[in-house]
């Protein structure tokens, strides 16, 4: 079905070309799947409707991840896209890679004008060179907040979500005791849990600025605050305050908050669409920034998404086609617009938020609470700890510590020994990395 | 005079042989020299500098315990998925050679899970063994968390060793189903007459004069354990939890691909290749040529 629509579309633009000259194209790469794939499908036909010089040939490749394995092996046999999707783990190995354009000097090279000091710092260093130089355009971007259930809250007569840690933990025990059998969802994922909670509390997870110092970082999550938050999980769990969810369970996070069985859960802002279209019809919800430690002490949250990458080794003709799709999908009106209006994604441009304020999108109630992912990303200036994460070969360190934290929430293993352990294996990633890009200079 | 046909003409033989070759040279000692290459080399993933370490990834491989948690799981789960493959398809071809009622439909009904690929056998498995949701979440409404492949690795390893099983039992059945049809029925007919129960045929008959084909049938169940279990791996379990389904061939994957640290995988897959050489050369050797009826 998606493939037919895919197929006409193409064959549509392709006779439409046809008929008007001999269009220059280029390939496009995306990572996104789903719903979300065919938001950016779509795109890439708006802008071959756009005009008639030029042609975007795009193409899913079923999964961030496996979008940048097809790159690495494309490049490797010299048939590289000549953009393509990344997610934010998979920076450091193409800012290393020596296979990219760089997107300030393809900026300057090809005349596209962006504004770099309009991205909200939070997102633009996220994605920067240690030096604050961008290498690619951010896309799509997201950031993790709390989701709580109203009804859920009222019971305990509080209508408002919790600020800290410790306010959280009280509700949850006042939760059990109203009779709400699940008040907290949670899983291994260590965006949420290590991340974000990291960031929100200006705790280092590495050396070196998380890494932004150089290659010889090395973790140290297992000595910060973060052990006690994973503690207080441990005990949560134990308490029968919250559940795993995730989808081998049956239910991943955002299932068992919109079908109401969770009175609250911590994820992506872009799913606040999924949530308005899957719950359950009377579920009264809303979303907040994510708990803190200190109220008055609160960091920004990290960017997640992906950005676009242009590849090394192709034609003046094809870049400038490149040039004119790239202008057409980071542009306020018809770029970051589409994204936002059409996915839980947030505008990463304060021209482009500004531009959604003044057009009432935040009015809407299907979009109510969607600039809280804005005010998380924007509550203090980004700092060495909040600023991201530029570890190598993050994707298994992440892997890691997701195994150890479910022996851990399992209770086959100690709280401290499962981080100690996840942080001794993490430490050896960092250094075959390391070993691997001998002599290459952190960007 | 001699009498042997013989080409005279090596290059006409060459020339015949030569597609083949070129195709086992393509598909099988090249990526073998890579790998090869790459396992004693650290390979960054867009190519270009490669340093020569000679045995440190392998030295990374062995001093690493997870790897060796992950041959543990892997020479179990090969073992049991056999065991448990091959009584299964045993006992169902022993049924279906006696003809009972309706064998041509199971004949045919039995063969079919071969012809599933892996991942569809996980997602089958995966929604069937869920435990909020699929057929076997009764069990829970039972014996509240008594099954949970997502959180306990004990029933994770199971599934795994059931759907591996279930995927294998066709193939299985169809080759000892062969096997007993060409057993003489005049031995079996023999047996009968000295009064010997059904039972009693099976066990003392018809199962030792099949064992050649058992122990072919070993070699294909385990070598297929080791590299095709990988499908269902990844839809079902994806290693987890806790790394208690964390096969060798899934750690490759995801070292290699995930992680995209190319020189430890191609490390461990060189390692793996050793291990089902040496495997498939003992039961051959050793094993096949002490089992003999003539």
């Amino acid at each position: 079905m998606k493939r037919s629509i895919l197929v006409a579309a193409m064959t549509m633009t392709t006779l439409a070309g046809a008929a008007a000259q001999e269009r220059t194209k280029f390939e496009f790469w995306y990572g996104l799947t789903g719903d979300l794939g065919e938001v950016v499908a779509n795109h890439c036909k708006l802008f071959n409707e756009s005009q008639a010089k030029y042609e975007a040939v795009c193409t899913g490749q079923g999964g961030y991840d496996k979008a940048e394995q097809n790159t690495i092996a494309a490049y490797r046999a010299k048939q590289q896209p000549t953009i393509v999707q990344i997610y934010d783990a998979g920076t450091l190995n193409f800012m290393l890679s020596g296979a990219i354009y760089k997107a300030n000097q393809f900026d300057k090279d090809y005349g596209l004008n962006v504004d770099w000091k309009s991205y909200f710092p939070g997102i633009a260093n996220y994605y920067a060179t240690t030096g604050g130089e961008m290498w690619s355009f951010p896309y799509n971007s997201s950031t993790a907040v709390f989701y709580w259930n109203k009804d859920a809250w009222a019971k305990i007569g509080k209508s408002e979500a919790p600020k800290t840690w410790a306010e959280f933990a009280d509700d949850l025990k006042a939760l059990k005791a109203a009779g709400v059998a699940c008040g907290f969802a949670l899983d291994g994922d260590t965006w949420m849990n290590l991340e974000q909670f990291s960031a929100t509390n200006n705790i280092p997870i590495a050396t070196q600025d998380n890494g932004y110092g150089g290659l010889s970082a090395e973790l140290v999550f297992n000595k910060t605050p973060y052990v006690d938050h994973m503690k207080n999980y441990k005990a949560w769990l134990d308490q029968g305050y919250a559940r795993i969810q995730t989808t081998q369970v049956g239910k991943n996070l955002v299932q068992a908050f919109a079908d109401g069985s969770c009175a609250s859960t911590i994820t992506s802002i872009a799913n606040h669409g999924t949530v308005k279209n899957t719950q359950v019809p009377d579920l009264k919800w809303d979303v907040a920034m994510i708990p803190v430690l200190d109220a008055s002490k609160r960091t920004n949250s990290l960017v997640g998404g992906a950005s676009l990458w242009v590849m090394q080794g192709k034609s003046k003709e094809e870049y400038e086609a490149a040039a004119a799709f790239l202008k057409y999908v980071t542009s306020p009106e018809t770029g970051e617009k589409y994204i936002v209006k059409n996915t839980g994604y947030i505008p990463v441009t304060v021209k482009g938020f500004e531009l959604l304020k003044s057009e009432g999108f935040y009015q809407d109630p299907k979009m109510a609470g969607r600039e809280v992912a804005i005010a998380s990303l924007t509550a203090s200036a980004v700092g060495p700890n909040s600023r991201g994460i530029r570890l190598g070969n993050f994707t298994s360190i992440r892997s890691e510590l997701r195994s150890e934290l479910e022996a851990v929430f399992t209770g086959q293993k100690d709280v401290q020994a499962g981080l100690d352990a996840a942080v001794e294996r993490g430490d050896q990633i960092l250094r075959r990395y390391e070993q691997t890009y001998k002599g290459a200079a952190l960007p | 005079m001699e009498k042997r046909a013989t080409f005279s003409n090596l290059w006409l033989a060459a020339a015949f042989i030569a597609p083949q070759m070129l195709l086992v040279f393509v598909f099988f000692y090249w990526p073998t020299g890579e790998a090869l290459y790459w396992a004693v080399t650290l390979e960054p993933p867009f190519g270009g500098s490669n340093e020569w370490v000679g045995w440190l990834n392998f030295e990374t491989v062995f001093s690493d315990p997870k790897y060796w948690n992950s041959v543990r799981i892997s020479i179990a789960f090969a073992s049991l998925a056999t065991m448990l493959s091959l009584v299964i398809a045993a006992m169902l071809a022993l049924f279906v050679d006696r003809r009972l009622p309706g064998h041509q439909l199971y004949k045919f009904t039995f063969f079919l899970p071969y012809a599933l690929a892996a991942p569809s056998v996980g997602l089958a498995f995966r929604f069937i063994f869920s435990p909020d949701a699929g057929f076997v979440s009764a069990i829970n409404r039972v014996w509240p968390n008594l099954w949970n492949p997502a959180l306990d690795g004990w029933d994770a390893f199971l599934l795994i060793i059931f759907a591996q099983s279930w995927k294998m039992v066709g193939y299985n059945f169809i080759f000892f189903l062969a096997a007993l049809q060409s057993i003489p029925r005049s031995v079996t007919e023999a047996g009968a007459m000295d009064g010997a129960s059904v039972l009693r045929r099976m066990w003392d008959i018809q199962l030792p004069l099949i064992a050649p084909t058992l122990f072919f049938l070993i070699v294909i169940n385990i070598t297929d354990s080791f590299v095709d279990s990988f499908g269902i791996v990844d839809v079902t379990t994806s290693g987890g939890p806790a790394r208690a389904t964390d096969l060798m061939v899934y750690k490759i994957y995801f070292d290699g691909f995930e992680g995209k640290d190319y020189s430890l995988a191609a490390a461990q897959s060189i390692v793996l290749m050793l291990l089902i050489i040496a495997l498939t050369f003992i039961q051959f050797r050793f094993i096949e040529r002490r089992i003999h009826y003539s």
